[in-house]
Parts: structure tokens; C-alpha cells; sequence
């Protein structure tokens, strides 16, 4: 009962943040000077042809009037109509969000298996050089984003020693059998992996820029809690049993310190999703950031909106997921 | 076994720590103060004028190549441009996007923290509402965005970065005041009559001061990053004027003829991004009272 009466809460104060984002982005792109349809024709349109296009994008309106009309159809399920594609917004979104799902799930798995290998190596090595090294890396890729680790890859991997794909998604003349645009899924459902390993090697650069930096917070706090964890009685209690190091880090310190590793994981999820918008740009990657950076360069307003709101849902979706989950694992949240 | 015993392991590990908080400061100052003084005598040292274009001494190779051109110690870019020159130009732009930006976000960030944090109620309400609307926009598509709608130039890249960013310090301020305002020192001061916006500035403020610091130390690494990605798609300052990110732009498109036009700049930026995170931190930890 109270669950729900939490879940319900969570969902208004979304359902509030949501607006919030749409009304900004809404105003911000339409308050400030710029013609967005001056933009759109050739300098030798006439002025009857911009006003024609102006009535078939609603320009013409008032912005509470154009926020009201948008607003239904999007309740509706209706994005509008991108201006330089000419097309559905939504059709447009949901055909590249798959790429950046897969992306960021990607880099979501490599930074927990970086991290963790690094803060379980740490935790048993403590105390020596290899913990201090450790530290120091954390340091490092903790400090330098996504969009450097990217230019770094790219000349590491790229040209010095090229064995990853530096640009785009999949290689271009390659015959795609795919019905959905997870391909990366799709290829290792249909046993196709050469498929699978062509875009494995276009993914492994950014997805790792991506990962690299979460993969530092997440080993150190990882190490922190373990280190902190190992000094309780149970885990000496274990120790004078008999087990051995290993043993007693991975089945009895690990289970206790790994829950304020999940909550920052959720929330560092959302940052990395963000990452994505540059890094895709970086390698031609084509996912939804890639899109929005051209959407703004063509002051594509519905498309513009239509993909802040997406990558809104997405952030807030999480957050969401990650309370959930906490509120679940958490036995002291749960009978609060 | 010394592991066994907690205390030992960590009065040992806190003296090594203090040894390389020290040299970590040292060695980010002192690259930090290259980089200034680079920015500050560009005129002077730069061997070459960063805007000549000479189409015939184009992707020159850097000086330890043998039969490249002396004079280009870095070589040149696709137009012929010195790299080095470019470097020590584009420092200026990015240390002064690093520092006004910075210190704008900090302040208004911070400000906004404090009081959300020390008087809660619907000013905390509103500020805390206004960080979860923000969070939800992915940061790097916000700040193409504004610097769409509000035109290219320096000004344009400040306030994108201030507009963007203040909710990092507006986050960790407000808990930390929320902490300090909890503490017996300030409710002594509240029964001793001290109106509550002086507590605030004379109280609480010189607490959080030393997370401020290091924050903003970070958030200088920040706004450097930012202008490069911005230059990066093509949307910060005129491309005449040289700036790291501009030329790491260029430096991808062909960093298959020419990889000294990308790694040069890169480095730089790497190394400035990395000193202003390090040399926070060991600003903090300088200030922590539990280290020291």
C-alpha cells in the first residue's frame, strides 16, 4: 500500500519534470529572435511562400496556443512533422533510439565489469602498489569526459594501431537482414555474427569513451564500501573459519557493499545516456544524438522537441527504475 | 599480517597519501601556470602569426621529422597554419571561458545551493523542482541549443555554460548546507539573535567554502571541455579565431594524413582538463581537516 502510494508520488513529480522540459525547450527555441522558416527556404522565397509554410507548422499561432496544440498531439502520439526530413518526428526517434539504447547498454555493461574487476582487485591487493595504481587510474578516467576519451581512442585504435571502426554504426555495403533496428540484438538472435562482431567494432570505441569514466566512480566507491565492509565482525568471523581472501570478498563483503554502488549506478546511467549526444557525433554513429546535433543545426523545431522530450522520458524512466529497484533491495526502505 | 589490523594499514596509507596529494598539486599547478602564462604572453612567444594561411607549406610534419620546414616545431595544419602558434592562441579562449565561466556558475550555483539548503521551505521546493527539470535535458544537447538560438561567440559559450551547469553546485551546496544548518554552531548563533541571511553568509558559507573551491576547479575543467565541443560542432567562436576545440574538429577530418593537427591540441586539452580536476581536489584535501 505504501509502495504504491510512493510509486504514485514518484509518478506525479515525473509527470511535473516532464512538463517542466517541454515548456522550456518549448519556449527557448521559439522566444528568442530567429526565423525558424526564414532559415528553412532558399533567400529568394517569397513572402506569401513563408507565410504559407508558417500556417502548415503553426507558426502562425500564439507560442501557449502552439504549446497547447503540440502538447495534444503528443498525448496523442503525434510528434509533428520534422522540417528538414519530412517525415513523422516519431517514426524518425524510434528508428535511431534503438542505436543509442544499444550504445549506452553497451557502455553501461563495460564500465560495471572495468569497475568492478577494478575495485575487486584493489580490495585484494590493499594496501600495496597495485591499489595505489589503481587509485590513480580511477583518478585519471574519472576526470577526463567521454568526448576525450573518444578523440584518444580514436588515435590509439583508430590510426596508431587501427583494429576498431572509427566511424558510423555498421559497415555501410553490408546486407542487413534486420526487421527491427536493435541490430546489434537482432544479429545474435539470427545466429548472424558476422554481423554481430562488424558491429561490435564500430560500438567498441564509443561505448568504451562512454564507460570509462563510470567505470572509475563506480570503482572507487565499490572499493571504498568493500574496504569498509571487511572490517565488520561477520566478515572476520568468516575469515577465522578458515575461508580464504577470495572468498570472503566476493561471497560475504560483496553482497553487503554493493547496494550504494546500484543507487550511483542508476543515477551515473542517466549522465552516460547524455554522453551519448557527442560521443555518437564523434564516430558518426547513427543514434538519436547524432540526429538532435543536426536537428539544431537545421533549427528543425519539431524534431528538436520531439527528441528532448524522448531523452527526458529516458532520464526520468530511469531514475524511476533505480528508486524502484532500491526501494526492493533495500529491507530497511521497504517496511519504512 | 598488518592487513589484519585496520588502523595500522590506514595511519600508513595516510602518510603515503599526503605525499601524493602534495606532488599531484605541484604537478597540475605548474601545468595550470603554463597554460596561463602561454595565454597571457600569446603576442610574444607564439613563433608564428596563428591566422597565416600559407597553402604551400600545408600538413607540415612536426620538427623531429626529417625535411619538414623549421619554424613549424609542430607542424602545420590543412591551410598551412602553424599548430603550435594555434595552441598557445587558443589557451586564451579556453582560460577565459575556464575562469568567468567558472566563477559565474560557482557563484549563482552556490548561492542558489545556500539558500535551498539553510531555508528550505517553498525556496527549497522551487530550486530543487527547477535541479530535477534540469536534469532531465541531456547537458550537451542544452548547450548546442542555446548557443543555436543565442548565436556563436564568447558570450554565448559563458552564459550556455552558466545556464547549463549552476545546478552542479546548486546540488552539493544545498546538502552541505543542509548538514552545516543542522550543526550546533549555527543553532547557537540563531538563539544569540543573529539574523538568519548573516548566519547564512558569516556561518555556513566559510563551511561549504573549501567544496566550492574544488567544485569550481572542476567546473573550470568543465567549461574548457564544453567550448571544445561546442567548436567541435562547429558552433562556438568565429573560425578565425583559434581555438582547441575548432582545431581538433579539423584535426579528426584528416587525421589520417595529418595526426599531429589532432594530437597536439588534444594534449593540451587533456592535460588542462586533468590539472583543473586534480589541482581541486588536492586543494580539498588540503582543507580537510581529517587529512591534515
Amino acid at each position: 500500500m505504501l509502495l504504491l502510494r510512493t510509486i504514485l508520488a514518484r509518478l506525479a513529480t515525473t509527470a511535473v519534470t516532464l512538463f517542466g522540459v517541454a515548456v522550456i525547450v518549448f519556449v527557448v527555441i521559439r522566444v528568442v529572435p530567429g526565423n525558424p522558416i526564414a532559415m528553412m527556404l532558399p533567400p529568394n522565397a517569397t513572402a506569401a511562400d513563408i507565410d504559407r509554410l508558417r500556417a502548415l507548422y503553426g507558426f502562425d499561432k500564439s507560442i501557449p496556443q502552439q504549446f497547447l496544440i503540440w502538447g495534444w498531439g503528443v498525448l496523442h502520439g503525434d510528434f509533428g512533422t520534422s522540417i528538414s526530413l519530412r517525415q513523422p518526428v516519431l517514426g524518425l526517434v524510434l528508428g535511431r533510439l534503438p542505436a543509442t539504447l544499444e550504445l549506452s547498454v553497451m557502455a553501461l555493461v563495460m564500465a560495471v565489469l572495468l569497475g568492478g574487476v577494478a575495485a575487486l582487485t584493489g580490495t585484494r591487493k590493499r594496501g600495496t602498489r597495485v591499489e595505489a595504481g589503481i587509485d590513480v587510474a580511477n583518478g585519471v578516467a574519472m576526470s577526463v569526459p567521454d568526448f576525450l576519451w573518444g578523440l584518444l581512442l580514436i588515435i590509439l585504435f583508430g590510426v596508431l594501431v587501427p583494429v576498431f571502426q572509427i566511424s558510423g554504426r555498421v559497415t555501410p555495403d553490408l546486407k542487413l537482414p534486420f526487421t527491427t533496428q536493435f541490430y546489434l540484438v537482432e544479429s545474435v538472435l539470427r545466429l548472424r555474427f558476422d554481423l554481430t562482431a562488424d558491429l561490435l567494432s564500430h560500438m567498441f570505441m564509443p561505448a568504451l569513451a562512454l564507460a570509462l569514466p563510470l567505470a572509475a566512480i563506480i570503482g572507487q566507491l565499490l572499493k571504498q564500501s568493500l574496504k569498509e565492509t571487511m572490517h565488520l565482525d561477520y566478515v572476520t568471523l568468516t575469515r577465522t573459519k578458515g575461508y580464504g581472501e577470495n572468498h570472503v570478498i566476493l561471497r560475504e563483503a560483496l553482497p553487503n557493499a554493493i547496494l550504494p554502488t546500484l543507487t550511483l549506478i542508476g543515477v551515473q546511467f542517466t549522465f552516460l545516456i547524455g554522453g551519448t549526444v557527442i560521443v555518437e557525433r564523434l564516430f558518426s554513429y547513427e543514434g538519436l544524438g547524432n540526429m538532435a546535433i543536426d536537428a539544431v543545426i537545421n533549427r528543425d523545431l519539431p524534431l528538436i522537441q520531439g527528441i528532448v522530450i524522448v531523452f527526458a522520458l529516458l532520464f526520468t524512466a530511469v531514475n524511476l527504475v533505480v528508486d524502484m529497484t532500491y526501494a526492493a533491495l533495500n529491507p530497511r526502505l521497504r517496511h519504512a | 599480517m598488518p592487513r589484519s589490523i585496520p588502523g595500522c594499514v590506514m595511519l600508513d596509507g595516510r602518510a603515503a597519501i599526503r605525499r601524493r596529494l602534495g606532488l599531484r598539486l605541484w604537478l597540475s599547478g605548474g601545468w595550470l601556470a603554463l597554460v596561463l602564462l602561454a595565454a597571457l604572453l600569446a603576442p610574444w612567444i607564439s613563433p608564428q602569426d596563428p591566422l597565416a594561411q600559407d597553402l604551400m607549406s600545408g600538413r607540415l610534419p612536426p620538427f623531429w621529422v626529417p625535411q619538414t620546414e623549421p619554424g613549424f616545431w609542430l607542424g602545420t595544419d590543412s591551410l598551412g597554419r602553424d599548430v603550435l602558434s594555434r595552441i598557445i592562441w587558443g589557451a586564451r579562449v579556453a582560460l577565459i571561458v575556464a575562469f568567468v565561466a567558472g566563477t559565474l556558475t560557482a557563484t549563482i550555483g552556490s548561492a542558489l545551493g545556500l539558500i535551498a539548503g539553510y531555508f528550505r521551505g517553498w525556496a527549497d521546493r522551487l530550486i530543487s523542482r527547477l535541479v530535477d527539470i534540469w536534469m532531465a535535458f541531456p547537458p550537451v544537447l542544452f548547450a548546442i541549443l542555446l548557443i543555436a538560438v543565442l548565436g556563436p561567440g564568447l558570450m554565448s559559450i559563458i552564459i550556455a555554460i552558466v545556464v547549463i551547469d549552476w545546478t552542479r553546485f546548486a546540488r552539493v551546496i544545498r546538502a552541505e548546507a543542509m548538514n552545516q544548518g543542522a550543526m550546533d554552531y549555527v543553532a547557537s548563533a540563531q538563539v544569540a539573535g543573529m539574523p538568519r541571511g548573516r548566519i547564512m553568509l558569516a556561518e555556513i558559507l566559510p563551511n561549504v567554502l573549501p567544496t566550492i573551491v574544488a567544485l569550481l576547479s572542476l567546473e573550470m575543467g568543465i567549461s574548457v571541455i564544453v567550448e571544445a565541443i561546442l567548436s567541435f560542432v562547429n558552433l562556438s567562436i568565429s573560425t578565425d579565431q583559434p581555438t582547441w576545440g575548432g582545431m581538433i574538429a579539423e584535426g579528426r577530418i584528416s587525421v589520417h594524413q595529418a595526426w599531429w593537427v589532432l594530437v597536439f591540441p588534444l594534449i593540451a586539452l587533456f592535460l588542462t582538463v586533468l590539472s583543473f580536476s586534480q589541482f581541486g581536489e588536492g586543494l580539498k584535501d588540503r582543507f580537510d581537516p581529517v587529512l591534515r
